[in-house]
């Protein structure tokens, strides 16, 4: 028996015709082919999904948490950046 | 293709029920029997993601068998209940075929058996779920997905065991001789078949052989194992005669109701 792990792998499923993938889960796999199967099994069991993707893990590239302030506090102050200081005209509906 | 008529069926759900009883059971067995020996799995798979793999399979094939076992005994009218047919029987009146019997075996082994069983279970139920027997059409019908599902795990593991190490080679070879001899059984109708397929209730497996070949060929290709020529078929299993296997395996799984008659949970 080879001891060679199989890699790890990221599941989104998406719940609805429309709506997007959420990220639900890992799982291994040889493969991509043998991922979507797996997560086929293992995470729509119980009517969760119309659609899998999966993505090998060591694709994902994070933020690394010791530089939240640095990317993320800056942002705290800016609220003009919401786009809530127009005037709206009435005739535009649905807004 | 596929060219299985039903043209020459004289019988609708208003099929004899006696000729019908036997065939349903025999369904029923089949499927209860290999989800029983997939169930022997859980806990114990190579990797967990194929542990659940085949423990759905195994609830897929026991949701099947319940729905035959439920006609069976409304077929049979004698007030058994589905678990009566299940659970209260001795292994010489088990119809199941040979081939679901067998042990698990290693990896490779259960992927044979269920390659082999799943190749004929999806010709079987696609001709089924056209059948003149609404009851037994509307089974298949539902099921036919399942098994659509199960083919392509079991091909996939054979493509891959085959085509993967020089030792997950060599256990397919080895599960491959061990296990082909069993495969002739399902195509070979019992006394109860035929008398199904002359009133073309039942489809001629004459007419499923072909696409199933075909397909078996063409996956044993991908895999690089070599088809099994000449392989005398084992049988017995569909008219009760039994391999020493399913004595240990019914002991197991009847074991709750012949020691708590009636329970229940």
């Amino acid at each position: 028996m080879t001891q060679q792990e199989w890699p790890l792998w990221e599941v989104f499923i998406r719940s609805k015709q429309g709506l997007d993938h959420k990220h639900v889960g890992s799982l291994h796999a040889a493969d991509a082919a043998m991922a979507v199967q797996n997560a086929r099994d293992v995470y729509t069991r119980r009517l969760e999904g119309v659609s899998i993707w999966v993505v090998e893990s060591k694709h994902i590239h994070a933020s690394n948490p010791d530089d939240a302030e640095a990317f993320f506090d800056p942002a705290a102050d800016k609220v003009y950046r919401h786009p809530t200081f127009y005037e709206v005209p009435d005739s535009i509906k649905h807004m | 293709m596929l060219t299985q008529d039903f043209t020459n069926a004289t019988a609708t759900s208003a099929t004899e029920p006696s000729l019908l009883f036997p065939f349903v059971l025999q369904l029923a067995d089949t499927s209860l029997i290999l989800a029983h020996r997939l169930s022997e799995w859980c806990g114990h798979g190579p990797i967990l993601e194929q542990d659940l793999a085949m423990a759905n399979i195994a609830l897929d094939l026991l949701g099947e068998a319940r729905s035959y076992y439920q006609y069976a005994a409304e077929l049979e009218g004698k007030g058994r209940t589905e678990d009566d047919l299940a659970y209260l029987r001795s292994a010489v009146e088990y119809r199941n075929p040979l081939l679901v019997e067998q042990p698990n075996g290693d990896f490779a082994h259960t992927v044979v058996r269920q390659f082999l069983f799943d190749n004929y279970h999806y010709h079987l139920l696609k001709a089924l779920k056209d059948g003149p027997d609404t009851h037994l059409a509307g089974i298949a019908e539902k099921s036919f997905k399942e098994a659509a599902y199960h083919l392509k795990w079991s091909s996939e593991w054979i493509i891959r065991l085959g085509d993967g190490t020089a030792e997950s080679w060599q256990r397919l070879d080895k599960a491959i001789a061990a296990l082909w001899r069993f495969a002739g059984e399902l195509t070979t109708p019992a006394p109860a078949e035929t008398a199904l397929q002359e009133i073309g209730v039942v489809p001629d497996y004459a007419t499923l052989l072909p696409a199933m070949q075909a397909y078996a060929a063409q996956v044993l290709a991908e895999a690089t194992v070599p088809e099994p020529t000449a392989v005398f078929a084992q049988q017995g299993g569909k008219i009760g005669r039994h391999s020493e296997h399913l004595g240990y395996l019914l002991s197991e799984l009847q074991y709750m109701q012949r020691t708590y008659p009636g329970m229940t949970w």
